[in-house]
């Protein structure tokens, strides 16, 4: 066991939590307005896909990464649209936008790279920087915290900034009325649909982020696919986090010790018995554990109320 | 006229997406008609055109069935994709236990464990709702994760053939194998792997269309998924309903291990699904949730997923990916209400005006 609870195991931890935390904080927005977010995963897609090309051509992360956020802002902004104004199903439109970006993104990095599926590599020092990389005197003593990307501080400061807007400002307080109880948030004048908008709208543009930090940050080029699931995992930490910031921030952290321990375990570590610890079951966990904590079996995890219903004015 | 809409709109979805990717495909440098005539006209010459287009329609009819029967009960199963999954290896898992049994016995108990598979697959969150009340999408999509890795945990570590590079079970008993449909058809040659499952499918597509409207399991179903309330004041238990409508989603998505096991590897192959099970929900919504628009919307995916191999080939800059794109953005069209795009509509003229 000593060798993989190491300081490399934390680092790995909030490395894989990183995109976790953007896509589950884009997440929130969408649901505690009372929009299911199933589109996640193709959000991140979305962001890692522009921020791969955007940066290739701009030779600057920060541009990648903002282009990336408008990408994800842009995307959700068309799920808005079919699910608010167009009042389609959210779970089958978010279903369709995840497979739409399966295929785009691979169709246009054919045309424009001319190789399916994948962007050509960025070099390194155009790539999203760490905290030492980016500030070389700050801290000089705590090279322990420096090293970690500035994603994951900015992904910090970001759950520590939804929890204020969500809780301390008015428009946290319109958004979770909408997401409890439009009709009640309606007749006080809260226009619901539009809060809604921004909600969903802010989603993607957390969620690109987290994608830009998938194909800018921790690799250096876009590949098919290369969301694997996270944004379902993100879902997961959602649900787990009980649709509260710092909670979710947790869960995505807890997910992200899984699999960061499936990565170091392969190969090291052994059960008793000698054999290899089957990594199938360490990334089922994730999964395992939302089903066990939605039924109710530790704590009860409730949805925000009118979560899934388009909100239709009486006439 | 009610027949005419139903027809209507999801033919002017599929109108509008393939206008939508014309653009795409325009933008990129390439001819739309040419990626057209090759995404869809390769799929009607005779025998390979054909043959692999009736292949590739078998899971999506299975999946657009699945979908479309948890639709109808208001339900909608994500998990078609898991529970194929586990239908699939377990499957295979009966046919490599039971290689030495005759076909007479081992065919049967193959096709039911893919069906019995699937069901328990389907059946967990539809119970996980009944009972506790919480959401079947949430759950099915965690239970697809769970399924796939399940399946390829006991590959990996208990049924692969030690040494062989790729994640697939050993084979199973030839006793277990379903015929081709070239045995049958002259001119179709066997390497084509359409096989007794599409006629299985048709028959799928019959039992669903009995059991949803003409026996009292489907009208329970049905009357469940139009008005929860109504159903339940007028004495059905929504419950049984909930799992019984995702136990026949999950057995019918399960039997997409007949065509896949039985019918073409012979073996279970770590992922093998192109989406099938998510798929399967354009499928069901496109075919308006009815058997003969499920058999007519697999058919067309089935030749788009055929065409895309010549476009890849073909054209200079277009490549496969396009049928994911048009898939996803039929699935965004046809979701759309129409009531909600025609005021829409209106309010536009209006302001012109």
């Amino acid at each position: 066991m000593r060798q993989i609870l190491t300081l490399s195991l934390v680092f790995s931890t909030i490395r894989l939590a990183t995109p976790l935390v953007l896509a589950a904080l884009g997440g929130l927005y969408s649901e505690r307005s009372g929009v299911i977010n199933i589109a996640l995963e193709g959000l991140l897609l979305a962001g890692a896909f522009t921020a791969a090309s955007v940066t290739y051509y701009a030779h600057n992360p920060w541009v990648g990464m903002g282009a990336a956020m408008l990408a994800g802002a842009f995307v959700a902004y068309i799920l808005a649209l079919a699910c608010i104004r167009f009042r389609a199903d959210q779970v089958v439109t978010g279903t369709g936008i995840n497979i739409l970006f399966i295929g785009l993104p691979a169709v246009l990095s054919g045309a424009i790279f001319l190789s399916s599926g994948s962007t050509p590599q960025i070099p390194k020092e155009n790539l999203l920087p760490t905290v030492s990389g980016l500030l070389p005197g700050f801290m000089p003593h705590w090279r322990i915290l420096t090293e970690v990307s500035m994603m994951s501080l900015l992904a910090l400061i970001l759950v520590l900034l939804t929890r204020y807007v969500l809780y301390r400002t008015p428009f946290g307080l319109r958004l979770r009325a909408v997401g409890e109880n439009p009709e009640a948030a309606d007749a006080a004048g809260v226009a619901v649909n539009r809060i809604r908008y921004v909600g969903v709208v802010l989603s993607g543009a957390l969620a690109g982020i987290g994608g830009a930090y998938l194909s800018i940050g921790q690799s250096s080029l876009f590949t098919r696919n290369m969301a694997a699931g996270r944004g379902f995992i993100a879902l997961a930490a959602l649900i787990f986090g009980k649709w509260r910031p710092v909670q979710t921030m947790l869960a995505c952290l807890l997910f992200g010790l899984a699999d960061a321990l499936t990565i170091q375990m392969q190969g090291v570590a052994k059960l008793p018995s000698g054999e290899d610890i089957p990594v199938q079951f360490i990334q089922m966990i994730p999964y395992v554990v939302t089903i066990v904590v939605l039924a109710g079996f530790i704590g009860q995890s409730r949805a925000p109320r009118a979560l899934g219903t388009p909100y239709q004015k009486e006439r | 006229m009610k027949l005419l809409r139903e027809v209507l709109y999801p033919l002017i979805a599929v109108l509008a997406a393939f206008i939508i990717g014309g653009i795409v495909v325009l933008l990129i440098g390439d001819s739309p008609i040419q990626t057209y005539r090759l995404l869809i006209g390769s799929a009607f010459s005779w025998p390979d055109g054909i043959g692999y287009t009736l292949f590739n329609a078998t899971p999506l009819i299975f999946t657009g069935l699945a979908v479309a029967v948890a639709f109808r009960c208001g339900l909608l199963n994500i998990g078609a994709e898991g529970q194929l999954y586990i239908a699939a290896f377990a499957t295979a898992w009966v046919g490599i236990k039971f290689a030495g049994l005759s076909a007479w016995l081992l065919l049967p108990m193959c096709c039911l464990t893919a069906v019995l598979a699937g069901a328990i697959w389907g059946g967990i969150p539809g119970l996980l709702k009944a009972r506790f009340g919480s959401h079947e999408v949430i759950n099915t999509i965690m239970l697809n994760f769970i399924a796939v890795a399940l399946a390829g945990y006991f590959t990996q570590y208990h049924y692969k053939a030690p040494g062989d590079p790729i994640m697939e079970t050993v084979p199973i008993g030839s006793g277990a194998h379903i015929a081709r449909l070239g045995k049958f058809i002259p001119g179709l040659p066997e390497r084509i792997p359409v096989n007794l499952a599409f006629i299985i499918a048709i028959l799928a597509c019959v039992f669903v269309y009995v059991l949803l409207w003409k026996t009292k399991w489907g009208y329970e179903i049905r009357a469940t998924g139009a008005n929860p309330s109504a159903a339940e004041y007028g004495g059905i238990s929504i419950r049984k309903q909930i799992i019984l409508a995702m136990a026949i989603s999950g057995g019918l998505a399960g039997m997409v291990g007949i065509n896949e096991v039985l019918g073409y590897r012979y073996r279970y192959y770590d992922g093998f699904s192109a989406n099938y099970g998510f798929v399967g929900i354009a499928v069901a919504l496109l075919g308006r949730n009815h058997p003969v628009g499920v058999f007519l919307a697999a058919i067309l995916f089935a030749i788009l997923l055929r065409g895309g191999i010549f476009v890849d080939a073909y054209t200079i800059h277009v490549s496969k990916d396009i049928v994911d794109m048009l898939q996803g953005i039929v699935i965004i069209l046809v979701a759309l209400r129409p009531d909600a795009i025609f005021g829409s509509l209106k309010k536009l003229s209006k302001a012109k005006a």
